[in-house]
């Protein structure tokens, strides 16, 4: 059941992610809900899917039991601020932030990370 | 060059309002927004205060708006940086950092404000994993741990109670020795039991390894500095106008908010502004909305009349003293 209302798709079920990342080189995921830190996130994610064409762009809900997946990696340790945003490169975790980011900072990331 | 009748800068409230009713006059229009349309609209949770709304999200109402002024035949250009103003001639231009540029005969600033941060070492670095701006959402993160807010004001006062229901304890830090919010609001944070104080203090340094471990506070009239184990630290200490990029091009007041006639009108000919950049006490949705309606209103009316007076008139008609 998708729970977010946001331009960018959202992955509803761990193993609907797995699949994306094992399909796609790049994917960039915002984990979150719909709140003041998390929606410019899906804002930005949404203008950028035209600039970043070999960039896959979702969301998903992050009280879903579902996004445990996201909540308890690893690379998300120590996070307490909402959204978690996970970068994918080949399948892997290029990289991860907490909590508001900007136009910027995301693209900063993605020239870096998902190239 | 895209060529407009009216140009907008910003859209949070004031800027979209400006925009559906610039567009609904017929006016040719563009909203140019560095940020995230809707502005700290979507950084509020709930909006009960909105007349004709009885309670919705702040990013609902944004949305709904930016569908209004779209509808209208208003154009959003969002999420760009502006590298250039050309606003004090009577063609008004803005150039982006992608080479596109905009020109209109009117120009109303809504660029908004955003919250004021402590820029104290170790702020950036502990962002999400520490240090946050919302309690609606991160305050679950914080159960059963303690936490300090750091403000004097409405909002710190009322996110310091919101947080008593996850943290075991939490400290507000404040360097008055008295608090800017309502009595009511003093009122409940001192009955809390969960809440402490510690005043005339500020913040001075965020410390830990992955994720904040502590802080530095220094008691302002002794300037003695002391260290604090917490797990999380929530600023609300008021907000700043985005006007950085326009001093020198329009009169700012001592705190860099845009100085307007009631009109919404600046010095300026054909360049108005509205919102929370500009010179006034109470900031509201409601009241922003007001403003960007005025501003739009008052540049309808500047390009009209700019038009009349294009053509010269009879001597005989001029009206002298």
């Amino acid at each position: 059941m998708k729970l977010l209302q946001t331009p960018v798709q959202e992955i509803e079920t761990a193993s609907e992610l797995e699949k994306i990342i094992n399909e796609n080189e790049n994917v960039m995921v915002c984990c979150g809900r719909m709140g003041p830190m998390c929606i410019p996130v899906y804002d930005t994610m949404e203008e950028l899917q035209d600039e970043y064409e070999h960039v896959k762009f979702y969301s998903m809900a992050f009280d879903s039991p579902e996004a445990g997946v996201i909540r308890n990696a690893p690379e998300c340790r120590g996070f307490m601020g909402l959204p978690f945003t996970m970068y994918y490169k080949n399948g892997e975790v290029a990289h991860a932030t907490s909590s508001i980011q900007n136009r910027q900072q995301i693209t900063t990331i993605l020239d870096e990370k998902l190239k | 060059m895209e060529k407009y009748d009216l140009m907008i800068i910003g859209a949070g409230a004031a800027g979209l309002t400006a925009g559906i009713y610039a567009s609904r006059a017929k006016l040719n229009t563009v909203i140019i927004n560095e940020g995230v349309v809707g502005g700290q609209m979507v950084l509020t949770e709930e909006v009960a205060n909105y007349p004709g709304v009885e309670t919705t999200k702040g990013y609902m109402l944004a949305n709904t708006m930016k569908t209004q002024a779209k509808s209208f035949g208003c154009k959003i250009r969002s999420n760009v940086k502006i590298t250039s103003y050309a606003l004090e001639d009577p063609v008004k231009s803005v150039t982006l950092e992608d080479g596109r540029s905009f020109s209109a005969d009117a120009v109303i600033l809504t660029p908004g404000g955003r919250p004021r941060s402590l820029n104290i070492p170790g702020e950036d670095q502990f962002k999400g994993t520490g240090i946050s701006y919302c309690a609606t959402c991160d305050g679950d993160f914080f159960t059963g741990k303690e936490v300090i807010v750091v403000g004097g004001g409405n909002s710190a006062l009322e996110e310091a109670v919101a947080l008593t229901n996850f943290a075991t304890k939490v400290t507000i830090v404040h360097q008055f020795d008295h608090f800017q919010a309502f009595e009511h609001a003093i009122k409940e944070a001192q009955n809390n039991p969960k809440i402490e104080f510690i005043m005339e203090s500020e913040l001075r340094e965020f410390i830990g390894d992955t994720t904040l471990e502590k802080v530095t506070i220094e008691h302002l009239p002794t300037g003695n500095m002391s260290e604090m184990n917490i797990d999380g630290v929530f600023i609300f200490v008021g907000y700043l106008p985005n006007t950085e990029s326009l001093a020198g091009l329009v009169a700012l007041n001592e705190r860099n908010e845009i100085i307007v006639d009631p009109d919404m009108k600046t010095p300026i000919p054909g360049m108005f502004a509205a919102g929370d950049c500009i010179a006034k006490k109470y900031r509201q949705v409601t009241t922003a909305v007001a403003d960007g309606t005025i501003a739009a209103l008052s540049a309808s009316e500047f390009l009209r009349t700019r038009n009349t007076k294009a053509a010269p008139k009879p001597a005989s008609l001029s009206v002298q003293g």
